[in-house]
């Protein structure tokens, strides 16, 4: 009967494929993205697969198989995706199966079935049947058929490894209609929470902090469109410190009241890696938290507790490392930390309370931090990478796979972006003889990906007359605003809890970016404008960097209109 | 497009304004630098729209607006589309009873298959259109009286009691059955009337009348179906107006009365509409004269067939008998010739079995029984004879001849012995007698 009726909807998911974890996500009809849990209720769906008996295991169940089964339990293998055994570092794979070589790159030899002797998965096949769990586990919970799915992916994936991916999903009946990259698809969550249509220009700092890894990305959205200007990555930094801060803590603990260190075995370690997990996630919620662990080392029961002063102080290391990443990732994007109007903490470990305000303190005041422990409103960060999915696999369900294509590739997507921001001067504020204040009104930030076109309106000078319209590529500059000596500091933190911050510099400065005249491009005359009278202003840059304004009086005809003819790209 | 309000103001423009028209190039824009944009989100999109099919900004807005309005007018078109009638304009509000309530709102053309929504869709835009404050901006009349119509209408429509009621008795819905004279196609001509008094099934799905491609399955459960119709329609609509209570009591349950009985009637006469309506279609249908010539046929092929089995059968029967009497006939003649042959071969053996016999005893006899020289003693003679005797009983007829042969033209009395002798021990050592038995042959 249904066949009879209109075609119906593609039921789209959003997929992110994560090394320690995965989650799924779908849009809903009106327009939200949802992260669903699976069949055991985790809604972060560890990337493990565990082969125990006759069976096959995934998600949490398999993670937990890595203390008693860690031969035959499969983790942290997206990373290994299309790369040479050569290249891949095994660390993280230490305390479950152990990768291998392969002709296709790198495999796991595990028994698939009891009795059945060692066979040898690569990379690409337990992909595809974590993929596919995932997807049964969506079609669970949708009560449909999946008919594709978007999936996300670090940035620092190369071609022939999403070409991979892709094809891992076709082989466990999954269609990918696009993979995106992460810090886009974090954005993308946030985007689709604003009313707007028109989003105000932003340049945005994603920290995607992992369960194995950190990458930072600058994203310069303008207009909606996103545009990464630098990216950087570090494969040894992740929840995964945490847990060994944890681990080490507690071990010296164990040792001084047992004199055996349960770091020693594998199989303690793993029970206490396990514990020291949950024990994080509490502490990211509660300022402290007990751990229990049956039997850790010879018999022993273990049982203590850590707060979350003791933790930060455990991990400050960690913690320094990712300020010290996020600083040069902007340095990368030759850009000042006051040009960041946003920083997007997303991954599960940026539930963690001291990355947010840390990171919160390295930048001004203006700049908002979207972590859950700064901003009440802030989303999820461990689902952000799947809601974005989710999103643009809503946007794109009804595309044919060739239209798709076409919008993909480098022929659409390599665009002229802007090299300076251009803007039209603004007449300075009467009395105060700021130099602090903008002199520029920037209508399109630099970066701006061309073609592009914004309107402002001005409000009319109290004289009337002529008005000149300057048009200029405009520039930021760091201007001293530092408030005489008696004035409260408002930039800086008021006493940090731990005083290990070197408070050498007693001067602290407080700087302002200001714009600035860079270079006059055109002039325009506005003649006779009445007193008070609104005035409308349009840019409009041609794909060929032909600009073109257009100014006049709202409300009346006519006005002035002008050319810049483009430059050969 | 998206216009921001600053608040910020332009300076004015100095008094010496030395170029040439109202703009003035000074330089062009720096060079660009080519960056990835990320195929992610609605914005991006539009943006590999534009580049894709070279639209400028304000093209692709003329060209998306107007196909979202396209959009808007497929999904709406269809129930506006109805011209209105200038008369159904003029209706009094107060005869509501006697007003298509459907035509009023524009959905004649769906009736009682128009969905809530499209009626709740549908009295939007009739409201819009003649609601009595645009009518009297408009400068028009102050006259809602079609605007009450409406909301009647409204009021009916959307609830399910009163829809119902109304449906009952929404003849305009109604398909009269064809005449039974017609000729046309009466596949065309019944469908669409069952199809119409579908509508009263308290039974979901209805059969349908079908057509000729129709199995007679499906045709007896059509009819079985309509001889059993569960209607839920019901005729409250078309009572008169009982009047107030504290008028006149009996007035009003007379009226009641009156009503109740009217409806009892008018649901009988409906029923027996819809009977009349089912028999006239079963004595036009077709089909079943073609069902009933299919079974007859159906049931001449098995008579024939079956026929056609039993001759078979008896041919086969009578077949078989003859061959069994050619058969014993054979074998009796065999019988009595082998019997003969039989005969003959026993007489001759046993003629044979004599002379062989004989040949035994001239044997013994010719021997002088053994006596050597002169005529042996009777008792030796008998003894001789006796043995003789015995031998020849316990021979068979071929072990005979063979001795018989053996003893042909021997004259010495010794050879003759030895041959005898032979022959007893032959028979000893078959075990047929005993040594002992022998008095002289041994």
């Amino acid at each position: 009967m249904s066949d009879t009726e209109e075609p119906q909807q593609k039921t789209v998911i959003g997929i992110s494929y994560g090394n320690s974890n995965s989650s799924i996500a779908f849009t809903g009809p009106d327009g939200k993205a949802e992260v669903f849990a699976n069949e055991e209720g985790d809604r972060q769906i560890p990337s493990v697969l565990s082969y125990v008996g006759d069976e096959e295991y995934h998600g949490a169940q398999a993670k937990s198989h890595l203390v008693r089964n860690p031969k035959t339990t499969i983790a942290y293998f997206r990373d290994f995706l299309g790369k040479s055994f050569a290249d891949i570092d095994p660390t993280n794979a230490h305390a479950s199966a152990h990768p291998i070589q392969h002709d296709s790159g790198v495999a796991f030899s595990v028994e698939e079935k009891a009795e059945s002797g060692l066979s040898t998965l690569t990379v690409s096949e337990i992909t595809t049947r974590h993929l596919r769990r995932l997807q049964e586990s969506a079609a669970d919970f949708m009560g449909k058929p999946i008919d594709g799915c978007v999936i996300t992916v670090p940035t620092d994936f190369s071609e022939s490894q999403r070409k991979l991916l892709v094809e891992a999903s076709k082989a466990g009946g999954l269609e990918v209609l696009q993979i995106i990259n992460e810090p886009v698809a974090a954005l993308l969550a946030y985007a689709a929470r604003e009313e707007t249509s028109h989003p105000a220009d932003k340049t945005i700092l994603v920290v995607d902090i992992g369960g194995t890894r950190t990458d930072a990305a600058v994203v310069a959205s303008r207009g909606g469109m996103y545009t990464l200007l630098a990216t950087q990555h570090d494969y040894e930094l992740g929840g995964r410190q945490f847990d060994d801060a944890l681990i080490d803590h507690f071990s010296k603990e164990f040792i001084k009241k047992h004199k055996t260190d349960p770091r020693s075995n594998e199989r303690s370690l793993a029970k206490l890696r396990l514990e020291c997990e949950n024990t994080k996630k509490t502490l990211s919620l509660s300022t402290s938290s007990q751990i229990s662990v049956e039997s850790l080392a010879d018999g022993i029961d273990f049982s203590s507790s850590v707060n979350r002063l003791r933790f930060d102080m455990l991990t400050k290391k960690s913690v320094d490392q990712i300020v010290a990443l996020v600083e040069s990732v902007v340095k990368k994007a030759e850009l000042d930390l006051m040009d960041i109007n946003e920083v997007i903490l997303a991954g599960g470990s940026s539930h963690t309370p001291k990355i947010a305000s840390r990171i919160n303190q390295i930048f001004p005041a203006s700049t908002v931090v979207q972590a859950p422990s700064t901003m009440p409103t802030a989303l999820n960060p461990a689902e952000l990478c799947a809601r974005g999915a989710a999103i643009q696999a809503s946007l794109i369900a009804e595309f044919e796979a060739e239209d798709i294509e076409q919008s993909t590739h480098p022929a659409v997507t390599v665009t002229p972006h802007l090299a300076k921001s251009l803007g039209v001067v603004i007449a300075a504020p009467e009395g105060d003889a700021g130099k602090a204040e903008d002199k520029v009104y920037v209508f399109l930030e630099s970066e701006t990906a061309v073609p592009a076109r914004r309107t402002a309106t001005f409000v009319g000078s109290k004289t009337g007359g002529d008005i000149l319209i300057k048009i200029v590529e405009a520039k930021r500059e760091s201007v001293d605003v530092t408030p005489p000596k008696e004035e409260k500091v408002n930039g800086v933190d008021d006493e940090d809890e731990d005083d290990d911050d070197d408070d050498d510099e007693e001067d602290i400065k407080i700087f302002k970016r200001v714009t600035e005249v860079e270079r006059v491009l055109a002039e325009a005359l506005l003649k006779d404008v009445k007193k008070g009278a609104k005035i409308e202003v349009m840019l409009n840059v041609a794909g060929d960097l032909t600009l073109t304004l257009t100014a006049r009086v709202v409300g009346s005809q006519g006005g002035v209109r002008g050319t810049i003819p483009g430059s050969a790209l | 497009m998206n216009v921001v309000a600053t608040s910020h103001s332009l300076p004015p423009a100095e008094p010496e304004w030395v170029h040439e028209g109202s703009f003035h190039i000074l330089e062009q824009l720096s060079k660009p630098v080519h960056r990835n944009l990320e195929p992610v989100g609605p914005h991006y999109l539009a943006h590999a729209r534009r580049k894709r099919h070279h639209r400028t900004f304000s093209e692709d807005d003329r060209i998306v607006a107007a196909q979202q309005a396209k959009n808007v007018e497929d999904a709406d078109s269809g129930e506006i589309s109805e011209p209105e009638d200038p008369l159904l304009l003029q209706r009094d509000p107060k005869d509501w009873k006697n007003q298509d309530h459907y035509a009023v709102l524009g959905l004649s053309k769906y009736r009682w298959k128009a969905t809530d929504e499209q009626i709740k869709k549908a009295h939007r835009r009739k409201v819009l259109k003649h609601h009595p404050d645009k009518k009297a901006a408009a400068g028009g009349v102050d006259d809602d009286n079609f605007f009450k119509c409406i909301q009647k209408a409204m009021e009916i429509l959307t609830d399910p009691i009163k829809r119902r009621q109304y449906d009952s008795v929404d003849e305009s819905a109604d398909i009269d059955p064809p005449s039974r004279k017609s000729k046309a196609n009466i596949y065309k001509l019944w469908n669409p009337v069952f199809d119409s008094e579908a509508r009263f099934s308290k039974k979901k799905p209805v059969p349908r009348f079908g057509d000729d491609k129709s199995t007679k399955v499906e045709v007896e459960e059509f009819y079985n179906f309509w001889y059993n119709f569960d209607s839920w329609r019901t005729f409250e609509y078309l009572d008169e107006d009982v009047p107030d209570d504290n008028e006149n009591r009996d007035q009003k349950r007379h009226v009641e009365r009156k009503n109740k009985a009217a409806r009892a009637k008018r649901k009988t006469e409906d029923t027996a509409r819809l009977r009349k309506a089912v028999d006239d279609a079963l004595a036009m249908d077709v089909r079943l004269q073609k069902f009933r010539k299919e079974e007859r046929l159906q049931k001449d092929a098995k008579k024939i067939a079956r026929e056609a089995e039993e001759k078979r059968l008896a041919d086969e029967a009578k077949k078989k008998a003859e061959d069994e009497a050619k058969r014993k006939e054979e074998e009796e003649t065999a019988l009595k010739a082998s019997k003969a042959d039989a005969k003959k071969a026993k007489e001759a053996a046993k003629n044979a079995a004599k002379k062989n016999k004989r040949v035994l005893r001239k044997g013994a006899e010719d021997a002088n029984y053994f006596h050597g020289e002169g005529s042996a003693p009777s008792d030796v003679i008998t003894n001789v004879l006796a043995d003789v005797e015995l031998l020849i009983t316990k021979l068979d007829n071929e072990e005979l001849d063979s001795l018989a042969k053996r003893l042909a033209g021997l004259k010495v009395g010794e050879e003759i012995k030895a041959v005898l002798v032979d022959g007893v021990h032959s028979i000893v050592s078959k075990g047929s007698s005993k040594d002992g038995d022998f008095k002289v042959l041994k």
